[in-house]
């Protein structure tokens, strides 16, 4: 693959400049959530922030966490197929998925905790908000580790080489955004 | 009123302060449209009958002076600029941005609903009465609390709006259920009216009539017949309307004094203006 | 993702249904929101027969039309059209469904999905597009999304009835074919979303050797503008419509406002949200979305004139600049849409200007076009009439944009027909006429033979008589003051004195649906029989006429080399009048 993006005008791979286009969209569509939601918090005379004790910064924060950590392994999964290493890269996008798992899994928990102590999609604004933008985020989530699977049944397919290997690398680029999109859904929902 | 479907062109006539000028804008940029788009037609004309295609003849290859296509776009740049510097930010500022001061304008509340046009009027306390939601029924249209004194002498109407002539009047919008919007033709102004929310809408009548009022912004099934008219009236035809309002609301007594009570507050020094923000 | 060096496949399903052919996707593309333009055409032929006679029993309404009310009442049945006369809720769901029928699923399709495909990769000289799959995909999704959007006309009280814009909370209110309608947006802005990324991805890094940025056709350069457009606008739209869709069907209330009534009763949400966000939200695309309707059009006027007046076009670079320049605008203008919506006032001055602002490119990229014609040997081919047709009429949308976008006359106009009127001479006799133009420029290297020129040229003129009996006329009743949407305006006294435009109006409708029926039968008759064209039928300069007609599977039978920009027409020196871009020498 990397033989036919040296075959290209800019010198970038088609999956990789299409993995770029697709990342802006992915932006405006959070940026325009995201936006809505600054616009109602800041302009509707409705909308109550529950009390930070009931938003369980310290699980979140810990997620937030598990995510980081996740991208970094996402990192050293490509590093290792840089240097050409399957096993190595396998390994690491085991720990990706696993972080994503952890993740989903601390969310669930959390999703119910509020569910019963009243903070439900429909009750008030802020819960509006808080569904639709971690469920949004959640469903990427999903997504970007059905993707990562799929890459890991590449990998063991022997697909990979040090010299070829964009789809580990756009992968990896959609992995960071979910990630970034945490780092900025986390401080606007839960800390502020 | 005309009952034959016609074919008029222009503007109906204006009966709002501020509408002459209004109008003479749009005259101007209509002017100046037509202008632009015959230079433009003339030209195309020209260019299509003499560089038609002849037997034998070539195109000229060369397309020196590409700095000519600026000077369109630098005319009508300057010629917005003066527009929005002009007139558009002052008009802008007088029609939107301020209202008349409380006391020199008539201030009358608007409730719009699906599909009909509710207009409060504050009765001579110049208090308009508290209203709740709650008590929203399909006889009390705007929820008017009665138990409330400033609501005792509150005048309801229902899709007809009666003004003085001459007089400033300010309207205080606000919608029931879904967007609607204030229109009438011949005040050259309008306003969304959107629910959750108050929006102004003002105008100084200047010519007597019924002028017709309708929606418009879709508001649903029945967007068409949300329609209502409004009389711009001599003040002592309107003082005589407010008063026959009252007397069917509270009986010719009580009417009476309320009227009377307010003619003394009026002359009373010091009065404090109460309206509603 | 190199799948398109495969050979070329045979068999009907795979040659000519999913086919990842950027050439067929690029036809089926065409056919299909051609066949839209008709559905949306047709419900405005209804609705304009509606408006000419609307009331029963009305002193005006013509007594010899029996046969055709009843005849309409049996066709669309007696709810929606009861004695032949329109019920206003199906109004409102031929009003809402014309304009989202048109705008998204034919004037769109057609301009960016069906010449983009089409065309793109062969003036670029590329084999394909950069992800033909997802091609494939993208006209899949797009086929599904307009399926699910006809099928909210089952739905239980009918189709989308909020207009084409849905503005909360008479959405949220509205029946369950907004929710159809909803689900049917997001399937395609999805499609849309995954042919920008090919078109972006194309464009950027499939050029052929020597076709730099500056060598690239306008019509390469607007489909790269439409396709950035398509990508940052949509995804705002998108973010909206789960919103509205999640206070249909979630019970939250993003658009719902405290205490809203409903009926006589309060409706039961927490309320709190702002009906003014969706406004902002929808027209962040919308505003966008004018200019995907309309930039694909003048690029493909810019090929059509260049080609036929046989001279380079005025101004390359300062009309690649204008589209640029447009295409950066236009995501700084849409509140201009929301002067009387209640949005705080203060920010409509800046809203003015940057409208006014806008203008300025646009009238540089009309000023290009016309100054193209000076000096030039003018060949009046059916494109080029489409072509030449649409100055004056995109002239006509332009300058009547003046009015609306500078507030204080918009006080007046806002939401009357001197809108519609607007924006439909952008669109329709604009845009729509312009992808005509560019049907019969395309169509010898689509189908390997030329349209018939009378058939073209008596379309050509039944289409333009039509469409402007149509439009001109609402520019009267806008200025009179009738208001837009309703579907009797003569419910309202203040509108009769311009209701008798409304039967010029129709009279022009159906001038303009019977010059459709030359088109229709020059298209399918010239695919088998009309005068063969070889490679280059125009004489033109461009890459796409390199190849043969129509292209084979990978397009050109060597990779074609970019020697020169792409309008060396009446080079001098030269025998031929044009040199075309793939020519070494």
């Amino acid at each position: 693959m990397s033989a036919h993006a040296a075959s290209t005008n800019t010198g970038l791979s088609h999956a990789k400049l299409g993995t770029w286009a697709f990342l802006a969209s992915e932006v405006m569509l959070f940026g325009g959530l995201i936006s809505a939601y600054v616009i109602l918090r800041s302009g509707s005379g409705h909308f109550f922030v529950p009390p930070r004790a009931m938003m369980g910064v310290p699980l979140a924060t810990l997620n937030t966490f598990v995510l980081i950590s996740s991208s970094v392994t996402m990192v050293l999964a490509i590093a290792a197929i840089q240097a050409g290493n399957v096993a190595k890269l396998k390994n690491y996008l085991l720990c990706t998925i696993g972080g994503g798992a952890i993740f989903l899994c601390i969310k669930a928990y959390e999703y119910n905790h509020k569910w019963h102590e009243g903070i439900t999609i429909s009750a008030s604004l802020f819960g509006s908000f808080y569904y639709t933008l971690t469920g949004l985020h959640m469903f990427h989530v999903i997504g970007g580790m059905g993707l990562l699977g799929y890459i890991y049944w590449q990998a063991s397919r022997g697909h990979f080489t040090a010299a070829s290997h964009d789809r580990v690398e756009c992968s990896g680029l959609y992995w960071h955004l979910v990630d970034l999109v945490w780092v900025l859904l986390f401080p606007i929902l839960y800390l502020l | 009123m005309n009952e034959e479907p016609g074919f008029a062109m222009g503007i109906p006539p204006v009966a709002v302060s501020y509408g002459a000028q209004l109008d003479s804008l749009m005259t101007l940029l209509h002017v100046v449209m037509v202008a632009i788009f015959v230079i433009w037609g003339v030209y195309l004309a020209y260019c299509l009958w003499a560089y038609r295609a002849r037997p034998g003849g070539r195109a000229v290859y060369h397309t020196a002076g590409e700095r000519a296509s600026f000077i369109p776009d630098a005319l009508v740049l300057a010629f917005e600029v003066w527009l929005i510097l002009a007139f558009g930010i002052p008009i802008w500022a007088n029609l939107k941005q301020e209202v008349p001061p409380v006391g020199e304008s008539l201030q009358i509340r608007l409730v719009a609903q699906q599909f009909a046009w509710n207009f409060q009027y504050a009765g001579p306390d110049g208090t308009f009465g508290r209203r709740d939601v709650a008590l929203i029924s399909a006889s009390n249209a705007i929820g008017l609390d009665d138990k409330d004194p400033a609501a005792k002498d509150d005048v309801l109407s229902i899709n007809n709006l009666h003004v003085p002539v001459g007089k400033p009047f300010t309207l205080l919008m606000t919608s029931k259920d879904v967007i609607h919007d204030f229109q009438v033709t011949n005040f050259r102004n309008k306003q969304d009216i959107v629910p959750g929310m108050t929006t102004t809408l003002w105008f100084e009548p200047n010519v007597i009539g019924k002028y017709e009022i309708g929606c418009a912004q879709l508001c649903g099934l029945g967007h068409t017949q949300m329609v209502g008219n409004v009389f711009v009236e001599e003040p002592a035809d309107y003082e005589a309307w407010m008063k026959t309002q009252l007397e069917l609301k509270l009986g010719t007594a009580d009417a009476s004094r309320v009227l009377e009570d307010a003619r003394s507050q009026a002359s009373a020094p010091g009065r404090a203006e109460r309206t509603e923000s | 993702m190199s799948d398109h060096g495969h050979a070329a496949p045979t068999g009907f399903w795979r040659k000519y249904i999913f086919s990842v052919d950027h050439k067929v996707i690029g036809i089926q593309y065409l056919i299909t929101s051609f066949l839209f333009l008709l559905v949306g055409f047709s419900m405005m032929l209804l609705m304009r027969y509606q408006l000419a006679w609307p009331q029963p029993g009305a002193d005006f309404d013509p007594e010899n039309l029996g046969l055709v009310r009843g005849f309409i009442a049996w066709l669309f049945g007696e709810t929606n059209m009861p004695y032949g006369y329109m019920d206003p809720t199906f109004y409102n769901q031929l009003g809402a469904m014309h304009g989202t029928i048109m705008i998204f699923l034919g004037v769109v399709p057609l301009g960016v999905a069906a010449f983009g495909n089409f065309v793109l990769p062969l003036q670029i000289g590329a084999e394909d597009m950069a992800f033909p799959r997802l091609n494939m995909a993208s006209y899949w999704v797009y086929f599904v999304g307009s399926v699910v959007m006809m099928s909210s006309f089952l739905a239980p009280g009918g189709a989308a009835q909020s207009g084409w814009t849905s503005y909360a909370p008479l959405s949220v209110v509205a029946p369950p074919g907004q929710t159809i309608w909803l689900i049917a947006m997001v399937l395609i802005i999805t499609s849309s979303l995954l042919g920008s990324i090919n078109f972006i991805v194309t464009t950027l890094n499939m050029r052929a050797k020597g076709m730099t940025l500056g060598r690239l056709p306008v019509f390469c350069w607007v489909q790269l503008v439409t396709a950035v457009l398509l990508l940052l606008a949509f995804p705002v739209l998108e973010a909206g419509a789960v919103l509205q869709l999640l206070d249909r069907v979630a019970g939250t209330s993003f658009y719902i406002p405290k205490d809203m009534i409903y009926g006589d009763s309060v409706f039961p949400r927490a309320g709190g949200g702002s009906p003014l966000l969706w406004q902002h939200l929808f027209w962040f695309l919308a505003h966008p979305e004018v200019y995907v309707l309309l930039l694909p059009a003048m690029g493909i006027v810019t090929e059509i004139i260049a080609t036929n007046t046989r001279k380079p076009i005025f101004g390359y670079k300062e009309l690649v600049g204008s589209f640029v320049l447009i295409g950066a605008l236009s995501f700084v203008v849409w509140a201009h849409h929301m002067f009387v919506s209640g949005m705080r006032t203060s920010i409509a001055n800046l809203f003015v200007t940057t409208t006014m602002t806008i203008s300025v490119p646009s009238v540089a990229v009309l000023s290009c076009l016309l100054l193209s014609l000076r000096g030039a040997q003018i060949r009046f081919n059916t494109p080029m009439l489409f072509a030449l047709a649409f100055l004056p009429m995109f002239g006509i949308g332009g300058l009547t944009g003046l009015p609306l976008g500078y507030a204080p006359t918009d006080l007046y106009l806002h939401d009357t027909y001197y809108v519609i009127g607007h924006f439909h001479y952008v669109v329709a006799p604009g845009s729509l006429v312009a992808l005509l133009g560019g049907t019969y420029y395309w169509f010898p290297k689509m189908f390997g033979r030329k349209m018939n020129e009378g058939l073209g040229k008596l379309h050509f003129t039944g289409t333009l008589i039509g469409m402007n009996l149509v439009f001109f006329p609402m520019f009267f009743q806008g200025m009179w003051g009738m208001q837009r949407r309703l579907a009797d305006p003569t419910l309202q006294w203040h509108n009769l004195p311009v209701q008798g435009w409304s039967t010029v109006i129709l009279a022009g409708a159906l001038i303009t649906a019977v010059a459709q029926i030359p088109f229709i039968f020059n298209f399918f008759w010239s695919i088998w029989s009309g005068e063969k064209a070889g490679e280059n039928p125009w004489q033109a300069t461009t890459l796409e006429w390199a190849c043969p007609s129509p292209p084979p599977h990978g397009n050109f039978v060597t990779p074609p080399v970019v020697h020169r920009g792409p309008y060396e027409y009446s080079v001098p020196g030269r025998k031929a009048d044009y040199w075309p871009q793939s020519d070494a020498a």
